[in-house]
Order: structure tokens, then C-alpha cells, then sequence
């Protein structure tokens, strides 16, 4: 009886297999075909091994608990979503999903699973993995950083299993491009990691110290060995879900190797000499030492252009009280002037940094939404042009007054004078500190430039709220803007300027809020597209932050490495990591 | 005079020379050491010509403008439509030298020429005008420090050596843990605890009291010994027995006998201590931006792009070497002199 249903089923399955809804299908039968998705792009040749540099050591291999990024960095070859955004396209595609729907009240989403797939470790791959992923990413104790980009509305997202192919979402309210939120959601091995999620130990599962064989993936890599301080391996996934158009089973390449290789001079020469095969996030005077040398090079170089990262200059406007930082609030006094701000923005020469910060990979920037978000930003947002005189203007207007020597003092006769802080680590933003220093001079501000250890910054900057001013950068990890929330939202972590307010402090903050919220639950893309435009008004308006510029992406590798086609969004050169290869056999002993 | 004490007039003398002029560097450097040409970051060195395009030959060296190639960062072209001769004792930038304001500069070029004998750095500020005013914090610092140390190491070695006993023992313990601390990592964990700005004159004299009080103890151990020799000799015994004062025998005939070694060790400390300046400033613990000083101005040339493409950043650490000859030659020459006498 039962070799007749298999028999019967077989074909059936082939013919559509996406119709996953055979009630009491034996599962044995769906694991012989299985649905893989085909990639289109070039084929090419199994084998070798790609060498990687990191700025650091990865901390974990949990895709849970990995806060850091670069452990994200290398878990991202691990694991596998169910709806993906295309880095190139920046559309979100099928993944683990085979299919899905949205209800016509943008609240539910029903996802059919592909059929057959398997783990890295050769067990079978179902729609329990996904409930049970859900629930560890949004259970509080899990600490997943997944968490709050899947609560909506103030309520986590339900999951629930049809059949072993279909999971359906239920949202409580209407979410626009929900879609894009499965991205970068690691789906899980239940059969290894039920038991660390029950017993509560979850964030001691899979450290750099656990057995390959006790991890599992359904990412184009699995782990292999972690040699601290040396490297981390990690080998091709045998059973992976995607197959080139030959029919080979993708990835190509037999191992990632990552090294950790603390400096960017030293990053720069590692590539240089071959000893790394591809570069990401170079520095512009990386990549201008490397283009010297381009036409013998072995290595191939792109400018991507405008990226989504932005930097900027910001005052501390938090609520300090009356008790501790007599001084810094006594500055906010100036600080908090609009006119204030809008002066010294006037003030600084945003081609110099261009020029000489990034000798010409960047654009300057005057709004939140870089260039290289091509759909979200508004163009409308005015570019003044740098102006000393009417930046005086200003000033003069708010009560500034100029000594004869040239330096400013407020109404009450105090000079003006203020530190900018940044973090020692990043020549870039010391050096925009430095051009920044040098054009508020010629407004008669006197400014220091202090460097500090990224972690000192961030204690300043969240907890003690100890600073005046400070250059930094933020980036978007997808271009859409609910990924930055916490940044607009007056009570939001990352609200820099004045972080985890409990009321906003200002009727712009309040309207931002509102505006943020409001297009969080649009649906019509067009309407959400004025809402974020009205919101970049708002903060160039304002300017809580004074934007410089937005450097531009700077990638590199070996020229022989195919299918290598870098792009804006992060990973940006490994996104599509399971489609390269090398073109001619490499000699690739074991580092 | 000895041919020995000849040699340490020559060389003592080359180094006031040195010193002095650092003091009128302002004067000497053409452009103020903050000023930045944005549109002339990493320009070489000025070509100084003296024949013109057509040929002709001019006794008076003049400078072309140099304007930066299209499309490019660092490549730059001369501009010879017209030349710009070099002019001595013109006006520019104002700068003070001990409380005097001027702007009169030994020389420079009309502007929109410029000069820059050692090209720029990436803010397109003048290397040389900042080699020169950062000589006023490098050097002076060095100098400063050497003395704040033999201060203490003269005073301390002769407390120890004179008295001996409990003191001698006390000041000699204090001295080995001085030396045995691991300064540079003290140093770093101090940084951090001070205020997040420090002005550029506080940062100096912060620099000098940090190296010259970390620097005391190994002056004060050779003159412990010294004053220890010293003390027993006939006519110091003498002297003592004619009842003479601690203070009078230690002024009169104990000290004068270590001045030699005091100088000889200055000769040896200065440049030690310039160097102490250099790593200081080089890891951020010494005077900030946009204060030149060697130590700073060679931090940039940790860069990989700076260290392959623009040699004259080097020029700091170059400019090291010939200062640092003229202290050892003049603690050699004194080390002779001093034998020469004590024999």
C-alpha cells in the first residue's frame, strides 16, 4: 500500500511541487526531489578557497546572539532566510520560501517552504525549523537582535505551521514592505538547538569553541574549525538549496578562511600582495595606494559610489539637569539655537572633506538620506552652498557678538568655545574633525578636536552624556527607513543627539515621531515616500545632526575571481558568495 | 685652551645657535603653521627655478604657481605663465616671538604663489613652517625636561649619597622603582583620567614635568656614587673637621666635583628626552592638533598611503638625526674635557 502512494506521489510532486498542501503526505517521498532554487548568474568552476580579512575576531557563530559585526560578518555564510533582499536588485526574492501572499489587509502572510531541503549536517528541513526560529528570535530571553524589527505594532508576530510546508504570519497591524522583514532572519536547526532554547541556555550554544558536528545551517558555508588568533574556516554546505544552471549544486568554493588582520594599512597590504583575495570597506587612501599600482595588479578595484553610510556632527543636547556638567550645560545654551547649528553647518567645507578626507570618493551631504538610496531620498532638501557671511549672519542675529580679535562671544560676553570628540580609531572622522576645527576658526569659535577609544565614545555618548560635540557615522543596513526607527524616534536608543527620551523634547522631535510611526503602517508606497520626505525636511530643518558627507563604497579582488559583482548594500562583496569562483585552478593549501 | 674644551665651545655653541633660532621661528617660517591651502593637499616640494621657459637666467630664485591636475588628488603642475620670485623680509602671516607680534617672514613669494621648501601635508599646511614651529615645542621641550631631571636626580643622588643610611636606602629603593615601572602603559592609564581637552601650553608643561619626573632616577644614582667617592676625600674631611656645615661642604667641594658628569649627562638626557616628546606625541599623549610638534607630525606617516607616496613627510624624523649628532658630540667632547681636568 504504502510503495503505491509513494509511487503515485512522486510525479505528482514533480509536476507541482509547489503545491506542498497533500494532506498526510509521507515525508520520506518528499525528500527525493527537492526544490532548488536555480541562480542565473554565470557558470563556473567547483574548488578552491576564498581568503578573507577582518578587522577583528569573531566573538560567536549563534546567529542569535551575534551582536558584533564581525561575527555577523562570517555567520551570514551560515545561515538562510525565507524571503531575501537581493543586494544587487534591492528587492526582496524567495529564499527558503519557495512562494508567498499577502492578504489584501496587509496583515497576514502565508510562506510556502521549499520541499526537500536539508541542513548543513544532512537533516531534513521543515516548517517546525521555522516556527521554532520565530519563537527564539522573539522570545525576550533569547536576546535576539531580531526582536524588535518583528514586533509590530507593539506585538510579536504570530506563527503558526499549516503543514510541513507552509507557515503562515499574522501581523497586528498592517506593515509596509513586510516582506523585507524575514530578512537576514537565520532560520535554525531545531534538532540541535530545542534543547539550549528550553534549558534557557541558548546564548552558551554554539561559541568558537563548539564542535562542527553540533552546528547546522541551511547557509552556502558551514563551520569547520576556528583557530584563535590565526583563522576561522568554514567548508561548503553540501546539501545547499541552490544549483547553477548546469545543474551543479552551488557554492563553488570549497572553504572561506577569515583572518583577523587589525589595521586598515595592514588589510591593504595583505590584498595587495595576494595574501587576501578580496577587500571590502576600503578606506579612500587604501584604495588610492592600490589604484597607483592597478595596471600590473593582480586584483581589480570598484568604486560603487555613493553608499548609505553618512557622517555628521552632532551637539549634546540631551537633559542634563542642574547637578553634574555645570559647563557643557551652560554650551547647550548655544547648542540648542537653531540658528546655532544652521550657522556652523554653514560654516563647514564639505568639498574640502570630500577632497582631502576622501580624496574624492564621497558626496557631500546636507540631509539624512544619502545618494546611494536611490529610492528613499528627497531630493527637494535644500544644498546650501558654504557661506562664512551668512553663517555671521546668523550668528549675529542669535545675539553673537565678534571681539576685535576676531573671536565670538555669546550675549553674556563667554567666549565660544567647544570640544568635538571622536573615536581614535577612525582616521577619517579625526581628519573631518580637524577641517571642521579649522572653518569654525574663521568664525571666531574656538573648537578641540579629542579622540577617544570607540568604547569611551559610546559610554560618553549613551551613558554619561559627557561630550559637547561629536563626529560619527551611521549606516543603513537596507536603505528602508524603518530599519532606522531608533534613530528618529525621540525615545529610540541611537537618537544621539539626546538619546531614550521619555517625552520629546522638542514639537519637531514629537512630529518626527509621529511621521516615523505613521508610514511604519502605510501601505501605498507613495504616501509612505512623503511621509519619510517630510520627516528628511524636518531634520534638515532642524539639523540635530549637521551632515558632512556620505563616503563612497571602495571594494577590491583578485581579478580571476568570477561572478564578482560587488554592490551597495551589505555584505557588499560576499552577498552572493555561493556564485563565485576562480576561473583557473588555484594552488590553495591549507593556510 | 685644550683642543677638548675647543671642541665643546664649537659644538655648545652650534647648539645655542640651534636653539635661539627655533625661537625665531615664526620669523623663519613663511606661513603660519595652522594655515591650510585646501586646494594643495600633498604638493611636493616647490621647485625653486633660476632659468625661465625662455632661458633667460636670473640671479634671484623664483617659484611658479602650482595648481593641482584635473581629476587628481596629489598631482600637481606648474603653472608658468608668469614667475614668482622669492622676496626676503615679506609681509604674511602674523605670528609672536617672547610677547612681540610681527609679520614680517625672512622670506616667501607673492601670493597666489607659494613656497614650500618641504611641500604639505594632507591639509595642505607647510611643512617646513611647521617643522620650524614644532622644533619650539620638540626641542625646547627636550631641554626643559633634561634640566627638570638632573634637578632632581642632583638633588636626590646628593641627599642619598651624603647622608646615607635610611635616606640613602629610602631614595635608592625609590629610584630602581622608577626605573623598573613600565611608563609608557602609566602613562596612557594617566591620559585617560585627565580632562577630555587640555590646552596646547598646559599639554606642553604637563609633557615636560611627566618626562622630566619619570627621568630623575638614573642621574641620581650616578651622582649618589659620585658624592659618595667625594665625601671621603682628605680635603672634604678637612674641611669638616674645621667645623664647616653639611650645606657649606656639600656646596663648596662635594658638587662642584659631579659638575662635569651633570653636564655630560644633560648632553646625553636632551636628546633622549626629545625623542620621549616624539613617542609621546606620537601616541596622542603630548600637545593635539593642529599644534604642530615632530611627534605629531610624524604620527602621519603610520599611514600606509603617506609612508609609499609622499616622502617628505619623513622630514620630521629626518630633522631628528643632525640635532641629535650635536648633542653626542658635545657630551663626547665634554666627557673628554672632564677627564682631561680630573686627571
Amino acid at each position: 500500500m504504502k510503495r503505491v502512494v509513494e509511487r503515485l506521489l512522486t510525479p505528482a510532486l514533480l509536476i507541482a511541487v509547489a503545491c506542498a498542501a497533500v494532506a498526510g503526505a509521507p515525508q520520506r517521498a518528499a525528500v527525493r526531489a527537492e526544490d532548488l532554487l536555480v541562480s542565473r548568474a554565470e557558470i563556473g568552476r567547483p574548488g578552491g578557497q576564498l581568503v578573507i580579512n577582518q578587522r577583528a575576531e569573531p566573538k560567536t557563530l549563534n546567529p542569535v546572539t551575534a551582536v558584533d559585526s564581525v561575527s555577523g560578518e562570517v555567520i551570514k555564510n551560515t545561515i538562510a532566510d525565507l524571503i531575501h533582499v537581493n543586494r544587487e536588485t534591492q528587492r526582496a526574492e524567495p529564499a527558503l520560501a519557495k512562494a508567498w501572499t499577502m492578504s489584501s489587509d496587509g496583515r497576514r502572510y502565508t510562506v510556502t517552504l521549499r520541499q526537500g531541503l536539508r541542513f548543513s549536517d544532512g537533516d531534513p528541513f521543515d516548517a517546525d525549523d521555522v516556527v521554532f526560529s520565530f519563537r527564539v528570535h522573539l522570545d525576550e530571553k533569547a536576546h535576539s537582535g531580531q526582536r524588535d524589527l518583528l514586533t509590530i505594532g507593539g506585538q510579536p508576530i504570530a506563527v503558526r505551521k499549516i503543514d510541513q510546508h507552509t507557515v503562515q504570519f499574522d501581523l497586528a497591524e498592517p506593515r509596509a514592505g513586510a516582506e523585507r522583514l524575514f530578512d537576514g532572519v537565520a532560520i535554525l536547526p531545531r534538532h540541535l538547538l530545542e534543547r539550549f532554547h528550553t534549558e534557557g541556555r541558548l546564548a552558551d550554544a554554539w561559541g568558537l569553541s563548539t564542535p562542527a558536528a553540533q552546528m547546522a545551517g541551511l547557509g552556502p558555508f558551514r563551520f569547520k574549525e576556528y583557530v584563535p588568533g590565526e583563522r576561522l574556516v568554514l567548508e561548503r554546505n553540501p546539501y545547499y538549496w541552490k544549483a547553477d544552471r548546469s545543474g551543479t549544486r552551488l557554492p563553488y568554493l570549497d572553504r572561506l578562511v577569515f583572518m583577523p588582520v587589525t589595521s586598515d594599512d595592514a588589510q591593504t597590504m595583505r590584498f595587495q600582495s595576494g595574501e587576501a583575495d578580496i577587500a571590502s570597506k576600503m578606506t579612500a587612501a587604501s584604495f588610492d595606494v592600490l589604484a597607483k599600482a592597478r595596471q600590473a595588479a593582480p586584483y581589480k578595484l570598484v568604486d560603487l559610489g555613493a553608499g548609505l553610510d553618512y557622517s555628521f556632527l552632532f551637539f549634546n543636547l540631551n537633559d542634563l539637569g542642574s547637578s553634574k556638567l555645570p559647563d557643557t550645560a551652560r554650551k547647550q545654551g548655544w547648542f540648542r539655537q537653531v540658528a546655532f547649528r544652521q550657522a556652523i553647518s554653514l560654516a563647514i567645507d564639505r568639498e574640502a572633506i570630500v577632497r582631502l578626507v576622501y580624496r574624492g570618493h564621497a558626496t557631500p551631504l546636507w540631509g539624512h538620506v544619502p545618494p546611494g538610496n536611490k529610492v528613499w531620498i528627497n531630493r527637494s532638501i535644500p544644498q546650501p552652498a558654504r557661506s562664512l557671511d551668512r553663517a555671521r549672519q546668523l550668528l549675529r542675529a542669535a545675539r553673537f557678538s565678534s571681539k576685535p580679535d576676531g573671536t565670538l562671544v555669546d550675549q553674556r560676553g563667554d567666549l565660544v568655545e567647544f570640544s568635538i570628540v571622536t573615536n581614535a580609531g577612525n582616521s577619517e572622522r579625526v581628519q573631518m574633525a580637524t577641517i571642521i576645527q579649522d572653518d569654525l576658526r574663521q568664525l571666531g569659535i574656538n573648537v578641540h578636536v579629542v579622540t577617544l577609544e570607540l568604547r569611551a565614545l559610546v559610554d560618553r555618548l549613551l551613558k554619561t552624556h559627557d561630550y559637547e560635540a561629536c563626529v560619527l557615522g551611521l549606516g543603513n543596513a537596507d536603505g528602508n527607513p524603518n530599519t532606522e526607527m531608533n534613530v528618529w524616534l525621540s525615545s529610540g536608543a541611537t537618537h544621539l543627539w539626546s538619546p531614550e527620551q521619555s517625552r520629546p523634547a522638542t514639537p519637531w522631535e514629537a512630529e518626527i515621531d509621529t511621521l516615523m510611526r505613521r508610514q511604519l503602517t502605510t501601505l501605498d508606497p507613495t504616501a509612505r515616500k512623503r511621509l519619510y520626505d517630510k520627516v528628511q525636511e524636518l531634520v534638515a530643518q532642524n539639523l540635530p545632526f549637521i551632515f558632512l558627507v556620505s563616503p563612497n563604497v571602495l571594494v577590491g579582488a583578485d581579478k580571476g575571481l568570477g561572478n564578482f559583482r560587488p554592490a551597495v548594500l551589505d555584505p557588499h562583496t560576499l552577498w552572493n558568495v555561493e556564485e563565485l569562483f576562480w576561473r583557473q585552478k588555484r594552488s590553495s593549501g591549507t593556510p | 685652551m685644550s683642543a677638548a674644551s675647543r671642541q665643546v665651545r664649537a659644538w655648545a655653541s652650534l647648539l645655542v645657535i640651534l636653539n635661539a633660532s627655533v625661537v625665531f621661528a615664526g620669523f623663519i617660517a613663511p606661513y603660519a603653521p595652522n594655515e591650510q591651502n585646501r586646494n594643495l593637499p600633498f604638493a611636493g616640494p616647490t621647485r625653486l627655478h633660476f632659468i625661465e621657459t625662455t632661458g633667460q637666467f636670473h640671479l634671484r630664485p623664483f617659484v611658479y604657481l602650482v595648481v593641482s591636475t584635473p581629476g587628481s588628488v596629489d598631482k600637481y603642475e606648474e603653472d608658468r605663465s608668469r614667475r614668482y620670485p622669492v622676496r626676503f623680509l615679506i609681509r604674511g602671516a602674523r605670528y609672536t616671538i617672547a610677547g612681540f607680534a610681527a609679520d614680517r617672514h625672512l622670506f616667501g613669494v607673492e601670493e597666489p604663489a607659494k613656497v614650500f621648501l618641504f611641500g604639505t601635508d594632507q591639509f595642505g599646511r607647510d611643512v617646513f613652517s611647521r617643522l620650524l614651529v614644532g622644533a619650539q615645542i620638540s626641542l625646547v621641550a627636550g631641554v626643559l625636561a633634561a634640566g627638570l631631571a638632573l634637578s632632581l636626580g642632583v638633588a636626590l643622588g646628593a641627599l642619598a649619597g651624603f647622608y646615607g643610611g635610611w635616606t640613602d636606602d629610602a631614595v635608592m629603593r625609590i629610584a630602581e622603582l622608577f626605573l623598573a615601572l613600565p611608563w609608557l602603559y602609566l602613562l596612557l592609564a594617566v591620559r585617560s583620567v585627565l580632562p577630555l581637552h587640555i590646552d596646547p601650553a598646559r599639554a606642553f608643561l604637563l609633557l615636560v614635568t611627566v618626562i622630566g619626573f619619570v627621568g630623575w632616577a638614573r642621574p641620581a644614582r650616578l651622582i649618589r656614587g659620585m658624592v659618595l667617592s667625594a665625601k671621603r676625600r682628605d680635603h672634604v674631611l678637612a674641611a669638616r673637621a674645621f667645623g664647616a656645615t653639611d650645606m657649606y661642604v656639600l656646596r663648596r667641594h662635594v658638587l662642584p666635583q659631579t659638575a662635569g658628569v651633570v653636564l655630560t649627562q644633560l648632553a646625553v638626557l636632551v636628546p633622549r628626552y626629545i625623542l620621549a616628546e616624539v613617542t609621546l606625541s606620537f601616541f596622542g599623549l603630548g600637545v593635539a592638533e593642529p599644534v604642530p610638534s615632530w611627534g605629531n607630525m610624524l604620527a602621519a606617516v603610520q599611514r600606509y598611503d603617506v609612508l609609499t607616496s609622499y616622502w617628505w613627510m619623513f622630514l620630521p624624523g629626518i630633522a631628528l638625526s643632525p640635532v641629535f649628532l650635536l648633542y653626542y658630540a658635545l657630551a663626547n667632547a665634554l666627557h673628554e674635557h672632564t677627564a682631561l681636568l680630573s686627571s
